[in-house]
């Protein structure tokens, strides 16, 4: 196959051949046999990684099934989603993270890695068989508590110590319980005019800050999950000037949304469909993150793709789930706040989406550079077009996002996975 | 006027004015022996009550009365939605009754916001959750107008937890409409972290505020705070933010003591203070179905069904 007339990471035009789920060749004007796809100059990306999706199956498939998750992946760019652990039953036992992996290979729209969780039912008491999850044929390297935070302190330093010996890696998702009982949304301005319980940023700083020491002191890797805060990457930069191996990631929402999106949105006040944890936060809060991300502090984009369905979401604000749909709006969402902003280059985007995802969460065959001999995990991606964003047209079960409305930049147009298109024309294959 | 009332913050000066002056013009239709006025006659107020509160439901219930309303109790307990019906189905069985106004409590923050996207009714919000309760601001103002007159350039005091109050916050944005300036005075845990982007003052020290104070508001503390830690016990707290009677008698001559029920009486005040005469609690309550008239009034009285 041969795909003509893209440009790569925004570089100068250029034709892939594919030959055995490789890239063959890359270079002007290729010669060969087979499909030819007509890029029309557009770029291409390597293949989007997602470190943080939760696909809700077993336990939810109301929500969302690996089918359409995965699908709704690939329509948002990706060939490979790690799939977060707080199914029902828990993804705490080789049983689990092997089925979900089966699922995603037999589905084929795009990898599916599955995360384990850290403690046995998300208990935060006792380790689950972190060892066995790594041994089984879904070969886990990333485990997370997330929607729970590890709170106790010696259970995450052994979780972060007994994980070195596979090359694992605890995700993290920073949240002091006690500070945030009954927390509904960003402690602040808005929280107090609208009598909602806060959700303060010290509740993430202070787990942040404490995991960085203990990943320190023991010599392990720690992965921050969907940090939200500018005090969290003040932090990050500190660990990470003393040369700690700690990484993060920055969902798209909490680089575009803010707080006060709860007082007042075309959606009206109090809509739910802005509430997702962590909350959304300020605009010094956002435009931290955005240099964060920026300078590298922050790692990578991860969506926290979290379906729910209608009933979860059309309540009053304190009886609603916490979470919003990513995977389709999530490269529209980067451009609008980081490439059209002049933050990012094409070439970065790949580095944050991509490369280094895929690197945090040791898949070797995703992240690779656009080069011959690479597998050839594309997405071709066209920055042009600025549309209103329709949730009807998602490849989601669900609809909660909150861009629905909303006009973004750009339109994934296709998707390779290991050379098989999933996504052709914008409509998946 | 907007057809719902949600919060204080949505009325404007004029706005408030008219309600209070409507208000004056019921008192006097109160104080004659045949109470009734015929101008809701055909209009049904459903009273929409997920908490019990049996003072504001009866509150709401005479003034749809006394205009010759029709008026459904709708109370969470023993209904469809003590089986897990949502909020919104609710909303869609009023709309289906015919509800003209819906008189909604909740306990979340919040939900009369919701409720209003689902029923084409007034909305009237008679609480929610740590949110707003802007019929009781109304007839808080309207007492004080009543004992001081004109509310411009008048000191209140807001007393107590702050953080968890719906009536202190309606009523910091109702004063402030009104040209009143608003202290709060709480313990440092009990008033919201951004308190200072308020339109009020804010003081930790009761007694230095005390003597500049047109009017004291107390605020019921409920007693599950001391065991979230926001103070060490119920005797401290009576003693550093408490009305007794020695903080009664620094307050000027003519200064008057609110609360907006039910009290707490020997904590966050004294027995003594709360039965003065110049104490407006029971008057409050009075002033409370007279309010809640001259709001659906405004609110319904206007167009016809």
């Amino acid at each position: 196959m041969i795909i003509r007339n893209v440009r790569i990471l925004g570089g100068e035009p250029a034709d892939i051949r594919i030959q055995d789920g490789l890239i063959a060749e890359i270079g002007p004007a290729l010669q060969g046999d087979g499909d030819v796809v007509d890029g029309g100059g557009v770029i291409a990306l390597p293949g989007l990684v997602d470190l943080h999706t939760h696909l809700r199956e077993p336990g939810r498939e109301d929500a969302e099934t690996v089918r359409t998750g995965t699908q709704s992946a690939a329509r948002g760019g990706y060939t490979a989603v790690h799939a977060m652990a707080n199914t029902s039953p828990v993804a705490d036992t080789a049983g689990v993270v092997e089925q979900v992996w089966r699922l995603g290979r037999e589905f084929a729209h795009c990898d599916v890695q599955p995360v384990g969780a850290v403690t046995v039912g998300l208990d935060g008491r006792q380790l689950a068989e972190l060892g066995a999850m790594a041994d089984s044929a879904a070969g886990v390297r990333v485990f997370s508590d997330d929607g729970k935070c590890v709170s106790d302190a010696v259970l995450m330093r052994r979780a972060l110590e007994y994980v070195k010996a596979f090359d694992g890696v605890i995700a993290q998702h920073a949240q002091e319980p006690r500070l945030t009982e009954g927390a509904q949304m960003n402690e602040g301005v808005i929280s107090g005019r609208l009598g909602l319980t806060g959700w303060p940023a010290v509740a993430e700083e202070a787990i942040i800050a404490r995991d960085c020491l203990l990943a320190a002191h023991v010599g392990s890797r720690l992965h921050v999950c969907h940090v939200s805060t500018a005090g969290s990457v003040e932090i990050l930069r500190w660990a990470k000037s003393h040369g700690w191996n700690i990484t993060a990631e920055v969902t798209p929402h909490h680089l575009l949304l803010t707080d006060d999106l709860v007082e007042e949105s075309p959606a009206g006040a109090y809509n739910p469909i802005y509430k997702v944890n962590p909350p959304l936060r300020t605009r010094a809060d956002v435009a931290a993150l955005r240099a964060a991300l920026a300078d590298g502090t922050i790692d990578v984009v991860a969506t926290d793709h979290a379906p729910h369905p209608v009933e979860d979401k059309e309540t009053e604000w304190s009886a609603a789930a916490m979470g919003m749909i990513g995977l389709e709006t999530a490269l529209s969402v980067v451009q609008e706040a980081m490439v059209d902003t002049g933050l990012l280059d094409w070439a970065a985007v790949a580095d944050r989406m991509s490369a280094a995802p895929a690197r945090i969460g040791r898949l070797s065959g995703h992240g690779r550079p656009l080069e011959a001999g690479a597998p050839a995990n594309l997405t071709l991606y066209d920055p042009a077009p600025r549309t209103e964003v329709d949730p009807s047209a998602f490849a989601s079960k669900s609809r909660n996002t909150p861009y629905a409305g909303m006009t973004l930049p750009g339109r994934v147009v296709a998707t390779f996975l290991r050379g098989k298109p999933t996504v052709l024309e914008g409509k998946l294959v | 006027m907007n057809r719902h009332l949600i919060s204080a913050g949505d009325l404007s000066k004029d706005d408030a004015l008219l309600i209070l002056d409507t208000a004056e013009e019921l008192a006097r239709v109160s104080e004659r022996s045949i109470k009734k006025l015929p101008t809701l006659r055909g209009r049904t107020v459903v009273n929409l009550f997920f908490e019990d509160s049996t003072r504001t439901r009866i509150s709401f219930e005479a003034a749809a009365k006394r205009l010759s309303a029709d008026v459904i109790n709708f109370s969470a307990k023993g209904s469809s939605v003590s089986k897990g019906e949502s909020l919104k189905d609710t909303a869609l069985t009023l709309e289906a009754m015919g509800a003209d106004a819906v008189v909604i409590r909740h306990g979340s923050s919040g939900a009369p916001h919701r409720l209003a996207n689902w029923v084409h009714g007034s909305v009237v919000n008679a609480g929610d959750g740590t949110h707003e309760h802007p019929t009781q601001a109304l007839l808080d103002a309207f007492s004080m107008r009543r004992r001081l007159g004109a509310l411009d350039g008048r000191k209140v005091t807001i007393v107590g937890d702050v953080l968890h109050s719906r009536v202190a916050r309606s009523n910091v944005l109702l004063l402030h409409t009104l040209g009143a300036e608003v202290t709060l005075v709480a313990p440092p845990t009990l008033l919201p972290v951004s308190v200072h982007t308020w339109p009020c003052e804010v003081s930790y020290d009761l007694d230095t505020v005390l003597a500049k104070s047109d009017v004291v508001m107390m605020l019921r503390v409920q007693k599950e705070r001391m065991n979230a830690a926001y103070f060490p016990s119920e005797r401290e707290y009576s003693r550093r933010y408490g009305l007794d009677r020695a903080r009664f008698a620094k307050m000027p001559d003519d200064a008057i003591v609110m609360h907006p029920g039910p009290m707490n009486r020997g904590m966050e005040i004294a027995a003594e203070v709360a039965d003065s005469s110049r104490s407006t609690i029971v008057e409050q309550v009075a002033n409370g179905v007279t309010i809640r008239m001259a709001v659906l009034y405004l609110l319904l009285g206007g167009e016809t069904a």
